[in-house]
């Protein structure tokens, strides 16, 4: 049966991924290299530290390519507890680096519990709602399921890492599969714009623009005997959400906070300070014009100028050194990932691994849209890797543990549950 | 619809990305230039300036090392301005208020604090120089002459000006460019190619190594050593000649065009103008208003020709063939033209005279019955004038020369649409006798000195000249350019300059500069005697005429062509006549053998003269 499975697995899928870590690796070896004599042994260079992460991934993939499939679907529950109890320990044992207490630290190797949490939120969400007896259309079940999703992101966010905590988000792609209701969506999606128009313009003109809107669609449908309740209902919650956003934004976020929306709104400009890192990683980018400087030939990259470079805005490497022609190859790569993987999970017969596999789909989205979005500067600074090519170990382990279980269930499809 | 949901946000997202990029690495194009400024330094190696040699290979102008202390605002650190301000000798607020410039200028961009130091301020700052961060030294070369004459010829060097810098990219702020002279005209080939070094900075400017192994970094280019036309010792006779005077001289050669000497006096010594002390002594001549210094006099000064002009309207007589050598005209004190008896004066000298001694007497009846009937052979007298005109302009007069000369003026050679609107034309009809004094060179004729020698070695070709210029040679390569070696013609046939030659060879051994004679030297001239005026207190004042006198030799195979021109000299043979006949026995034998001659202009001072009209007090002139 191993061997069945083994020529069962997706290869594709295992290409793209073995082409972005290659490629990650190289540019992350690009922006840390700094003329020191190449040594397998010299661990105090990233990109060293990064081939061994990389070399011990490859491990870890066998690893869960050995075990069987049903392991995971049995036992996702008890990893979703053990994952938990992990982000618990952080309050105790856990190490302050750069301002957050995410990591445990074990000698020379530090491990990050939350890019872990991913993967159990992922097998504990795919086995409740495999359960037969769930079904989402219930507000109870509903429930539960926010609650699987949110207790992880909860224990997260005060570590502080709220980008992390950010990218639970991504469980919503496989709940809306199963059957959520499409107003969740909408509800969700109304709320992001007037949050954003909110803070663009003033909440008053904001609220009297719906309102009009409102009035002009009741009058047209008035001949339907429109219930003005409703009507009225809607305006209210919306003029209350917005002065609430406002209220929210100006008293209760901090100051960074407002300053990362308003340089991405474009009402504030300050290069040098809290906009630095967006204003340099798009120069970065930006001089990199067709096909870049060449590798470890970009300047921006070798001087420096973009903190944190290898890990979060290693994209602005690739288009410093590879220009449009290479940043957009990536796009591409991660883009055909993401559909593959789609596919794979629309193949499955098995309602566990479709909910996991559109999880992982979710999961590998939203990175990739956030940290993109945040490199090139349309969306606010929030810090989270690019999966598979920045620096961490936890995050490669992370992601590859992710994605090689669903290539494992999606290689055992063939066989009976 | 469940389905395709996802599908849906990753193509989307997808190609907003791709859009964004292409926008960010393609569409806006400023992000590589910012991109520039904040990791790549640029460091230029300036090369050796040429050197300038005389047409005998004499050095004239050759370099110096100087050392300027430059600043980049941005990598200033704090540091100990008393001693900073105490070595480099300068006050706080002058520290102070060039590092302000400095900094609106660019904060990156390196500019210059202190220029040209001398070697021992650099040999004590050197030491110091670690302590200041943020500024740094720079070798550059600064001119060096060995000669303390000719300084309108070479011109000089200074910092290049802020509106140059955004014209050529070539220039950044402190760089030395020529202003003046052969400095400026022959800017591209003395300078060379400055060499550029691109060093990769990281994000706190530290160096971290060459830019791109060097790939894009230059060696400097030295600058190309001219040799240019002028004789440096009759440069330096003519200069000590117009010692207390001032105008200026043109020598030529005239089988060249080479300008063998432009003089203009008063003068002042190129040294004057490196370094330092440039700036100061520049002021002074700029605001020397009475002498102007630094006006080219040879160059730029516009006045009526003169007499010597004379020598042009006899050849277009004979060529429009409205007189023959024969033909005399009678002349009783002047020309008495119109209907009242209106005169053109003239002095006293033997009556009727034909051409040769109409020349060597320089008879203004006998040119103005000329002229008249040059104009009067067309049928209107706006053909006749346009007609006269083209003749005149073929000898180079009535626009720039288009010579490698930094200063220039066209002079002016009127044309019938000028008196069409002077005489309002056609309400008023105008003829030949209204425009008589183009006749004898006074009225509306304007000529440079330049212009001038140029004319007279058209005479002395028979029939052509070379434009005029000062470059000889570039890097020992005798120049090729065809504006320079071609000849250009006159309009006026080849066989009608021997007896106008003949006139002018009469003017010194019978005529009005006879007393000027050479022993052994055939020499052709023409006087001139030129009314000027001038306002003072608003009201147009008569001054002392000025001296003019051109002339060549040796008669039938000329080797110098000379204009003088002497400001408030009098009349034509006092002055100019004798400084060309000492000039032209100087070129031709190396040896002055009239002494008292010599004398005689070196111990004459026109400063009198010229200190009248500025007295306040009635004054008499041409005494």
């Amino acid at each position: 049966m191993a061997k069945s499975s083994v020529a069962a697995i997706d290869w594709i899928t295992v290409l793209l991924f073995l082409l972005l870590v290659g490629f990650g690796w190289g540019n992350i070896y690009s922006a840390s290299f700094e003329n020191e004599v190449f040594s397998f042994t010299d661990l105090t260079q990233v990109y060293i530290k990064q081939a061994y992460w990389i070399l011990f991934s490859f491990v870890i993939i066998i690893i869960i390519q050995a075990i069987e499939a049903k392991f995971y679907e049995r036992f996702a529950g008890l990893i979703y507890v053990i994952s938990l109890l992990s982000l618990l320990g952080l309050f105790v044992f856990g190490k302050t680096i750069s301002g957050a207490t995410s990591w445990y630290v074990f000698g020379p190797v530090g491990l990050q519990p939350s890019e872990f949490a991913k993967a159990a939120t992922a097998l504990a969400l795919a086995k409740f709602l495999s359960d037969m007896q769930t079904n989402i259309k219930y507000i109870g079940h509903q429930l539960r399921a926010f609650l699987i999703i949110a207790i992880p992101a909860l224990l997260i966010i005060p570590q502080p890492d709220p980008g992390s905590a950010l990218v639970y988000a991504a469980f919503f792609f496989p709940l809306y599969r199963e059957g959520l209701a499409a107003i969740y969506l909408i509800v969700g999606a109304s709320a992001a714009a007037l949050f954003i128009l909110t803070l663009l313009f003033n909440p008053l003109w904001v609220v009297l623009a719906i309102a009009a809107i409102m009035i002009f669609i009741l009058v047209r449908n008035r001949k339907q005997k429109p219930k003005y309740s409703r009507y009225l209902l809607t305006i209210i919650i919306i003029t209350g959400f917005c002065f609430s956003v406002n209220y929210i934004f100006n008293n209760v976020f901090e100051q960074r906070h407002r300053d990362r929306f308003n340089i991405v709104l474009g009402k504030e400009v300050d290069a040098k300070g809290i906009g630095y890192n967006t204003n340099q990683s798009q120069i970065a980018i930006g001089s990199g014009s067709w096909t870049g400087k060449g590798w470890k030939e970009g300047t921006q990259t070798k001087g420096g100028f973009v903190p944190e470079q290898h890990t979060d805005y290693i994209f602005s490497t690739v288009g410093e050194e590879w220009g449009f022609l290479g940043a957009t190859t990536i796009v591409t790569l991660f883009l055909l990932l993401l559909i593959r993987l789609i596919h794979l999970a629309e193949r499955q017969k098995n309602q566990f691994s479709r909910v996991y596999g559109y999880s992982v789909v979710g999961i590998l989205f939203i990175h990739f849209a956030i940290n993109i979005g945040m490199v090139t500067g349309l969306i606010p600074t929030i810090g989270i890797p690019l999966p598979f090519f920045s620096y961490g170990g936890s995050g490669l382990w992370g992601f590859t543990i992710l994605l090689f279980i669903f290539i494992k269930l999606d290689a055992n499809r063939v066989n009976e549950w | 619809m469940r389905k395709l949901l996802l599908y849906l946000i990753i193509i989307t997202t997808g190609i907003v990305f791709v859009a964004r990029l292409f926008y960010l690495q393609i569409y806006n194009t400023s992000y590589a230039s910012l991109s520039e400024d904040n990791a790549i330094k640029v460091i230029y190696d300036y090369p050796q300036r040429g050197a300038i040699y005389d047409r005998n290979a004499r050095l004239l102008v050759t370099n110096q090392p100087s050392y300027d202390v430059m600043v980049i605002p941005r990598e200033l650190k704090a540091f100990d301005t008393l001693e900073f301000c105490s070595i480099l000798n300068i006050s706080k607020d002058k520290l102070v208020k060039r590092l302000h410039k400095a900094r609106v200028y660019s904060p990156r961009v390196p500019s210059i604090v202190i220029p040209q130091l001398t070697k021992d301020e650099y040999a004590y700052l050197q030491e110091k120089m670690r302590k200041f961060d943020g500024f740094y030294i720079q070798k550059r070369s600064l001119r060096d002459y060995q000669t303390v004459n000719a300084a309108n010829v070479l011109g000089y060097i200074g910092e290049v000006n802020e509106s140059l810098i955004q014209k050529d990219p070539y220039y950044i702020s402190g760089d030395l460019i020529g202003i003046d002279g052969v400095e400026k005209q022959y800017e591209k080939e003395l300078r060379g190619v400055k060499g550029v070094k691109r060093i990769q900075k990281d994000r706190f400017n530290r160096d971290i190594g060459p830019y791109k192994n060097k790939k894009f970094d230059t060696l400097p280019v030295n600058g190309k050593d001219l040799t240019i036309t002028i004789d440096a010792r009759l440069q330096a006779y003519g200069q000590k000649l117009m010692e207390n005077k001032r105008g200026g001289i043109v020598a030529l050669e005239p089988s060249t065009g080479e300008i063998l000497a432009l003089i203009t006096a008063p003068s002042y010594k190129p040294e004057l103008l490196v370094g330092r002390k440039r700036s100061p002594n520049f002021t002074k001549l700029y605001y020397d208003t009475i002498a102007k210094p630094l006006f080219d006099r040879g160059l730029q000064g516009e006045y009526p020709p003169g007499s010597p002009f004379k020598t042009i309207n006899a050849l277009i007589g004979l060529q429009e063939n409205v007189i023959d050598l024969k033909e005399t005209v009678s002349c009783r004190m002047g020309y008495y033209y119109g209907k009242n008896g209106r005169k053109l004066g003239c002095h006293s000298h033997r009556s009727p005279l034909n051409m040769i001694p109409g020349i060597a007497n320089s008879c203004n009846a006998y040119f103005a019955t000329v002229y008249r009937r040059i104009i009067e052979k067309y049928d209107t007298p706006q053909e006749g004038l346009d007609t006269w005109r083209k003749h005149v302009q073929s000898f180079g007069l009535g626009n720039y020369l288009g010579n490698d000369l930094a200063a220039g003026r066209p002079g002016k050679v009127p044309t019938a649409e000028y008196y069409n609107r002077l005489y309002q034309y056609p309400k008023y009809k105008w003829y030949a006798t209204g425009t008589i004094s183009n006749s004898i060179g006074q009225g509306e004729v304007l000529a440079t000195p330049i212009q001038l020698a140029n004319m007279t070695a058209a005479i002395a070709n028979r029939g052509y000249y070379h434009t005029p210029h000062i470059i000889k040679a570039i890097d020992g390569m005798p120049i090729e350019n065809e504006n320079y070696t071609k000849p250009k013609y006159t309009t006026i046939n080849k066989e009608h300059f021997d007896p106008v030659v003949e006139g002018m060879h009469e003017v010194y051994t019978k005529g009005t500069a006879s007393f000027l004679q050479v022993e052994g030297i055939e020499i052709c001239g023409k006087t001139g005697t030129a009314e000027n005026f001038t306002k003072i207190d608003g009201v147009k004042t008569q001054l002392t005429d000025h001296s003019v006198f051109v002339a060549f030799a040796p008669k039938d195979d000329p080797k110098i062509v000379l204009a003088v021109f002497v400001e408030n000299g009098y009349w034509g043979a006092r002055y100019a006549g004798r400084i060309a006949s000492l000039m032209i026995e100087k070129h031709l034998r190396g040896t002055i053998s009239r002494k008292d001659l010599e004398d005689w202009i070196l111990t004459h001072s026109l400063e009198e003269e010229y200190a009248k009209p500025h007295s306040g007090e009635p004054f008499k002139i041409n005494q």
